[in-house]
């Protein structure tokens, strides 16, 4: 029997499986210094995700980091892990076929809202409406950070850029909203000033069975600085958790919730569980593979050709 | 036809019956009356009869209906091509008759279902006329409740007669095509069949009876060269991809989709030819060389995904069947102008491998080899065919498929040290080590699209970008040094050479063959490695007075066409020239024969 997607592969591994390794420090997990300006709110994302991969023992060669192109998707160099750094807008398809090939890795695929919302917008609703599994970390400025100050599809109407000097005039998207309606599985919000509260998102995100999501408000102190201070206490903001008698199964509560004019609210807006792609793909090779149990590569496609003689 | 033996003229009276080495029977109707099952049946029973076969379709891009054409041309000896010309014309309809009684040899025979078609009386003369209500007897045979239906398998049943076709073999055939289905449908096809070989074939004096064939080594397999691609993949390991539908693609990714899961893998559909691409890469990236393909258009979005895959060095196999273009173009028809963009398709210097089939087997074979150079030189290869190999069906020996199919599963064993982009690595190859594996150091590879160091974190050294682009040059300079040097096709020394590349090889070969016949002195190659092309072709060269490059694309703002112009910047030889055409439709061996000698009287002026 050839190896099939379905397996976990066989590691011959130098360590005995019966010692218990032990998790990563955050010395063995970073990599290159963030090239971000002081103060960015992606450093907090960053630190974030070391502690997620310390709490939750992952190792090195159980994860892989994949982003696409923006100030935010340089985010695989800084960490000592298998990862990619792929083109502009398609992360998702790339994670895709790592997650589909592979169960036996978690994906965490980070962006900023350009990378998802704009050029990357037809991957973001079929990867969610398809729930294929892996998380998704989108990191949110409302603008164009690399490039230095253009509107992005997130910037709020009347914000000032570079290609709109008169401020915005294209209606935004609603991240949240946009996931919810393409069939995400998990939807969560959080913000890069709530330490706690983002290693909380992570976690869930993490242990979701599905295509989960999480938009993480992320200042860009050089471009605009203050977007989210009404989200931030210590600015004299509100910090309002997503309400506890909110139930997160219910769609329409969730689109409505996610309505909510900034700072609108923090937390798990959306959560159900549905088979995955992973699981559903997963079941057609099961199915196949059982009418031909015990039959080498050879012998399957043997059968074929015997038809075309 | 050709005649194994002397032909003696039939003198009328009794039926006489002549041996033919080979026929060229056109079959002309609408897409949905099943004509592409007639030629299927007549081609798998070639293949079962040891003959070899090649077939020659039009579809309409209508989604059903308009006028369609299949080609077949089988014989005893060697088929090069599907022939210039038809021996037998099956013509459904007026249209059919009106627009392919022209593609008849003269003297050839025209059988036409008279409950549609009028005869033009003037061409009486020239071909032989044979009407059947070939609809009215259908409907006579099996029960008029199904339209139309099985007037196929009818007047399939008047060819076997006509030729003498193995009729056991024929109801088997039959039978395996309807096997499964309501018993009744496999008892009108059979009804029909009899029908049509017991109808009596009026005026035609002659019935014809194929010369043994040469004994061949193995069994034949009948396939056309989509198939092989997809089951050639499958052979090579390969076990995941992603594509997006697009004509010609579509039916290797259909195929893909449906077997990949009984060899535990799969094959995604995406949302656009860009996920499509990216996805592939993704599982290439995974561990295991996973595939993604397209047509025209679809290779043109997937290219700044191809870039990415060449700087990060990443093994892909990209199939593009190419169709004419640019833009939608002509989807259903046949040219070979995506040359210039599977070699040079995106920007900045990107090189990758190239590689283009001749022939259905080699759509199989070939498919190995794009997985392979994949895997060894850690690059994207794209696999080069075209609309017409596609779809054409050919007979050839069966693979001994225990010993082809090769496992390439990912291998994580753990390892000190790794640099994905190892500049000490010989001839820049350096490999990918997939993610889950553990590496000792405690340093992982970063595989990006950015200019990179030997970690493959970013640089803006002008030295390094200098170093890494000569690193991914060189790889293909070191796979240049192991490809074969093309056999010439007829003597080594002489006034013309023909050049060809993919699925023009038949019909440039039997170009040769006729014009030595009448003794020109003409030979040719072949290439099937485009890029990077082998060594030595300027060995061959130097043997001729004049290179004719023979392709299905303009011949551009200069004159040499796409294959041609590489091959004059490469060996800056004068003698090279180009042949070229984009009417969409195969090459006719009376056409480069024809334009050969056009361009030696007009090309000796241009040098």
């Amino acid at each position: 029997m050839s190896e099939t997607l379905l397996a976990k592969p066989v590691v011959s591994t130098t360590t005995p499986p019966t010692e218990e390794r032990k998790g990563l420090t955050k010395k063995e997990i970073a990599a290159d210094h963030p090239t971000w300006c002081p103060g960015c709110g992606d450093f907090s994302v960053l630190a974030l995700y070391f502690k997620l991969i310390e709490k939750r023992k992952m190792w090195h060669e159980k994860i892989t980091t994949v982003a696409g192109i923006g100030c935010s998707s340089r985010f695989p160099y800084f960490v000592q892990a298998h990862g990619a750094h792929y083109i502009h807008g398609r992360a998702l398809p790339f994670a895709s076929g790592i997650s589909l090939s592979r169960p036996d890795l978690h994906v965490f695929v980070f962006g900023g809202d350009g990378d998802a919302f704009s050029i990357g917008g037809n991957h973001f609703n079929h990867t969610a409406r398809k729930n294929i599994k892996m998380t998704y970390c989108v990191m949110d400025n409302w603008v164009y950070g690399l490039t230095k100050k253009q509107t992005s599809p997130t910037s709020p109407l009347g914000f000032k850029s570079k290609t709109d000097i008169w401020g915005a005039i294209d209606y935004p998207i609603n991240p949240l909203k946009q996931a919810i309606a393409a069939g995400a599985t998990f939807v969560a919000r959080t913000t890069h000033t709530n330490p706690n509260h983002v290693l909380q998102m992570m976690e869930a995100a993490m242990d979701h069975d599905g295509f989960s999501f999480i938009e993480c408000l992320s200042e860009c102190v050089e471009f605009y600085e203050g977007a989210f201070d009404a989200s931030n206490p210590r600015k004299g903001g509100v910090f309002n958790e997503v309400p506890k008698t909110h139930d997160v199964t219910d769609e329409l509560a969730a689109y409505k919730l996610a309505g909510t004019d900034f700072p609108g609210h923090f937390g798990i807006f959306y959560k159900v569980n549905k088979p995955t792609k992973n699981a559903k793909e997963a079941e057609i090779i099961k199915n196949y593979q059982s009418k031909v149990t015990g039959q080498q590569p050879w012998q399957i496609l043997q059968k074929n050709f015997d038809k075309m003689k | 036809m050709s005649n194994a033996t002397t032909g003696v003229p039939s003198s009328g009276g009794a039926q006489k019956v002549s041996a033919i080495n080979e026929v060229v029977i056109r079959i002309a109707g609408n897409s949905q009356d099943g004509i592409q099952a007639i030629g299927g049946f007549l081609a798998r029973l070639a293949g079962r009869s040891e003959q070899e076969v090649m077939t020659f379709m039009t579809i309409p891009a209508t989604i059903s209906g308009g006028a369609s054409i299949f080609q077949v041309r089988m014989g005893s000896g060697e088929v090069l091509s599907s022939g210039d010309e038809a021996d037998v014309l099956l013509a459904f309809y007026q249209h059919s008759y009106d627009a392919h009684i022209a593609s008849l040899k003269k003297g050839g025979i025209v059988l036409y279902d008279s409950d549609h078609v009028v005869p033009n009386e003037e061409l009486k003369q020239k071909y032989h006329h044979l009407g059947i209500p070939i609809s009215g007897l259908t409907v006579e045979a099996i029960g008029g409740t199904a339209k139309d239906k099985g007037k196929n398998i009818f007047a399939l049943g008047l060819i076997a007669k006509m030729f003498d076709l193995n009729l056991p073999k024929l109801e088997k055939l039959i039978g395996e095509r309807f096997t499964g289905k309501d018993p009744s449908i496999l008892n009108n096809a059979l009804a029909a069949f009899h029908a049509g070989h017991a109808n009596p074939l009026g005026n035609v004096l002659e019935t014809f009876k194929f010369v043994d064939a040469q004994k061949k080594d193995g069994h034949q397999v009948v396939m056309n060269g989509n198939e092989a691609i997809g089951y050639g993949l499958i052979a090579a390991g390969v076990r995941f991809g992603a594509g997006y539908p697009i004509t010609p693609w579509t039916d290797i990714m259909e195929l893909l989709r449906r077997e990949l899961p009984k060899y535990g893998g799969c094959f995604i559909q995406t949302e656009d030819e860009i996920a499509a691409i990216s996805m592939a890469i993704g599982g290439s990236y995974a561990g295991r060389v996973a595939v993604t393909g397209s047509s025209g258009p679809g290779i043109s979005l997937k290219t700044e995904a191809l870039g990415w895959a060449i700087m990060a060095e990443m093994p892909l196999v990209i199939i593009d069947v190419q169709r004419g273009g640019p833009s939608t173009g002509m989807p259903t028809n046949i040219e070979q102008s995506d040359l210039n963009i599977a070699v040079n398709g995106g920007h900045g210097d990107a090189p990758r491998v190239v590689i283009a089939p001749a022939n259905v087997e080699d759509c199989f074979y070939m498919a190995i080899e794009a997985v392979n150079i994949a895997r060894k030189y850690s690059v994207p290869v794209i696999l080069l065919t075209d609309q017409g190999i596609a779809t054409r069906i050919e007979a050839f020996v069966e693979p001994n498929l225990e010993k082809v199919c090769q496992e390439i599963g990912p291998d994580f064993t753990p390892i000190a040290d790794h640099k994905p982009y190892d500049l000490s690595a010989v001839n820049g190859i350096s490999h990918h080590v997939p993610p889950g594996t553990k590496i000792n150091s405690g340093k992982y590879p970063i595989v990006t699209g950015l200019e990179h160091d030997e970690l493959g974190h970013p640089t803006g050294s002008p030295k390094l970008h200098m170093q890494m682009t000569a690193k991914r040059r060189k790889k293909l300079q070191a796979l240049a040094a192991t490809l074969p040097v093309p056999k010439i096709y007829g003597p080594s020394e002489g006034n013309v050479l023909l050049v060809g590349w993919g699925s023009t090889e038949g019909p440039i070969k039997e170009a040769v063959d006729r014009a030595r016949a009448a003794g020109d002195s003409v030979s040719s190659i072949h290439l099937k490695h485009i890029n990077p092309l082998p060594n030595g072709l300027e060995n061959i060269f130097s043997g001729f007075n004049h290179i004719l490059v023979v392709e299905m694309n303009d011949e551009g703002l200069y004159g040499f066409g796409q294959f041609g112009a590489i091959l004059r910047a490469r060996y800056c030889d004068p003698k090279i020239q180009g042949i070229n055409k984009t009417d969409g439709l195969t090459w006719k061996v009376k056409e480069i024969l024809e334009r050969t000698k056009t361009n030696l009287s007009a090309g000796l002026s241009k040098i």
